[in-house]
């Protein structure tokens, strides 16, 4: 893997909004067929991170190279043509509308020439089918079937899906887990390997340690904007992570003062 | 069956069914089923029913427009006030109105899109600006806000031909709502629209360009409303720069009647049509019927409670797997 450039690789990049600082000189690779999980409580600075990455934010400082050239995003668009897809908790899918409108919102496939260029439903509904059903969605049988009919895992899986046939090679899941039941998740976390085994690069956001854990190849854990662990699969127990996400010493602390507390009101009564 | 109820056309297909029903055994006296009975209450469907259809794209795509009434309004008194007072070529009006509908539309959507304010309250301005203008300015060049209209027989022809009783805007109304349905369920921009008012934050992730889509169908809205304007001048060769503020509500009403969602994303053209001769039928047949016509408002009051019930009821029903 080494020898081979990373799909998208972050060096050394900074952000900040107006003097306050998001990101602190974050570096991340992402390589092919390998799945980075970005972990890190709320306010961390993974959505930033996030944003950088799919072309919404041009880092303060610090480089991006996508296939080891230097490159500036102009706009999520550009960074969408690089095969850069980002898949959004909730946001992805719309419910009142079929899963073949929603399979190709936004690139629609038309037949027909001039004003009597039309949607070609039939053909989106048999390729959306195709394709979920490549992921193991069976028990949708019609293109026409509205998404909301859905559940949450399955809708995941629609936007993976989409992105895939869209030519992604590195896939940003933002949150993919965290609205789902366990069974739900097993599917998407599934779904996920199944990804990286077809040689995507996938960059698994969550703040759930124990999914991370089960399909991660590295880890990468924010706090408070800046990068304060990475380190490979088996390196790290999952207290040792759950520790590092909570800001490690900090929780130490507050463990310690929680001690220090109860000692204090026992000696009182 | 299931599948057929599905859809968003079917409570309001229903309740068209019945309702005409209902007036064609209660007037039956009165000839509600006749030709020319037929036609009184086409005719009302039909003008409404091009502006219900406009509106309810619009709230397919998310927004809301009160200002109809007034480009209503504007239209008839611009068409009779440039032909009567200044000799101008009814054509000629013709081109203006549109010109002047297309602009106002323009505004509305960029106002709403620029600012990111609620389509509600930024029309309702437009609504009261465009009707003391119309007032205004018709008062001051013509001393009268309301005027009568010259036309020449090619432009009564296009807009208010009459067959037996029925007019030519009943031909509109069906040509306008299949192309409407031409358009939202065979083309790109039509998926736009759905998408735009379903989850526009999704939409735009897909590449959707949503604030477009915005803009448009407010051109579109008051393309409708210069449309309603002019048949209605051209029928009565008269114009009158407050006509058209019923329309502001009973628009809406008809679009909800017809299974469009308050919350966007979720309609049809036919539902809008089925919505909208629900309408017509209820306000004429009940003239046929020789109650007294202060129920009118109650009836249509609780049909709208009932159609906002349905609506919720066949969405969930759509919701429902196979």
């Amino acid at each position: 893997m080494a020898e081979r450039a990373p799909l998208i690789e972050l060096r050394n990049v900074s952000k900040s909004f107006a003097g306050i600082q998001a990101l602190r000189d974050v570096s991340i690779a992402v390589h092919a067929g390998s799945i980075l999980c970005l972990l890190g409580d709320n306010g961390a600075g993974k959505s930033t991170l996030i944003k950088i990455l799919s072309g919404f934010h041009p880092p303060s400082s610090g480089v991006i190279f996508v296939d080891g050239a230097e490159t500036r995003f102009s706009s999520p668009r550009e960074a969408r043509g690089l095969g850069i897809a980002t898949v959004h908790q909730e946001v992805g899918t719309i419910p009142l509308m079929s899963v073949a409108r929603n399979f190709f919102l936004g690139a629609e496939p038309t037949k027909g020439w001039g004003p009597f260029r039309h949607l070609d439903i039939a053909r989106a509904e048999t390729i959306a089918l195709e394709q979920i059903r490549g992921f193991g969605i069976t028990r949708v049988t019609n293109g026409d079937q509205l998404v909301g009919t859905l559940s949450g895992g399955e809708r995941q899986v629609i936007a993976i899906a989409r992105a895939m046939y869209f030519g992604a090679r590195i896939l940003i899941l933002d949150e993919p887990t965290s609205a789902l039941g366990v069974k739900e998740a097993a599917k998407v976390l599934t779904l996920v390997k199944t990804v990286r085994a077809k040689g995507i690069g996938i960059v698994f956001i969550t703040h759930n340690a124990r999914h991370a854990m089960l399909i991660g190849d590295r880890f990468v854990v924010l706090n408070q904007g800046g990068v304060s662990a990475a380190f490979n699969r088996g390196e790290k127990s999952r207290e040792e992570v759950l520790n590092l996400m909570a800001g490690g010493k900090q929780t130490e602390q507050i463990e310690a003062d929680l001690a220090l507390f109860e000692e204090d009101g026992q000696g009182a009564l | 069956m299931r599948r057929l109820l599905r859809r968003p056309e079917a409570g309001a297909f229903f309740a068209a069914l019945l309702v005409y029903l209902f007036f064609a055994i209660a007037a039956w006296k009165a000839n509600f089923v006749s030709f020319n009975g037929t036609a009184a209450w086409l005719d009302t469907s039909a003008e409404l029913g091009i502006m219900a259809l406009a509106i309810g794209l619009l709230m397919i795509a998310g927004e809301f427009d009160l200002s109809i009434g007034s480009v209503i309004g504007a239209t008839s008194i611009i068409l009779a006030i440039g032909t009567n007072h200044y000799g101008v070529n009814p054509w000629i009006m013709l081109a203006v109105v549109f010109v002047f509908g297309g602009l106002v539309g323009l505004i509305n959507g960029l106002i709403v899109v620029r600012t990111g304010l609620p389509s509600f309250i930024v029309t309702l301005a437009t609504n009261y600006g465009i009707v003391g203008a119309a007032l205004g300015f018709s008062r001051l060049l013509t001393n009268t806000t309301s005027s009568s209209m010259l036309t020449t027989p090619g432009v009564d022809f296009l807009f208010a031909s009459q067959w037996g009783q029925a007019n030519i805007a009943i031909l509109w109304w069906v040509l306008l709502t299949l192309a409407a349905m031409g358009v939202l369920m065979r083309t790109p921009f039509g998926n736009w629209i759905y998408a735009t008012g379903g989850n526009i934050v999704a939409a735009r992730g897909a590449g959707v360009p949503t604030s477009l889509v915005k803009v448009v169908i407010f051109v579109v809205t008051a393309l409708a409303a210069t449309l309603v304007g002019a048949i209605q001048a051209i029928e009565f060769h008269s114009g009158n720069a407050a006509n058209g503020q019923g329309y502001v509500f009973q628009a809406p009403i008809a679009a909800v009647i017809g299974g469009v969602l308050l919350g966007g994303g979720y309609g049809s053209p036919l539902g809008l049509f089925f919505g909208s001769v629900i309408y017509g039928i209820i306000s004429v047949g009940i003239f046929y019927t020789g109650w007294n016509t202060d129920w009118l408002l109650l009836i249509l009051g609780a049909l709208l409670l009932a159609a906002v019930l349905a609506n919720s009821y066949f969405r969930r029903l759509a919701l429902t797997t196979h």
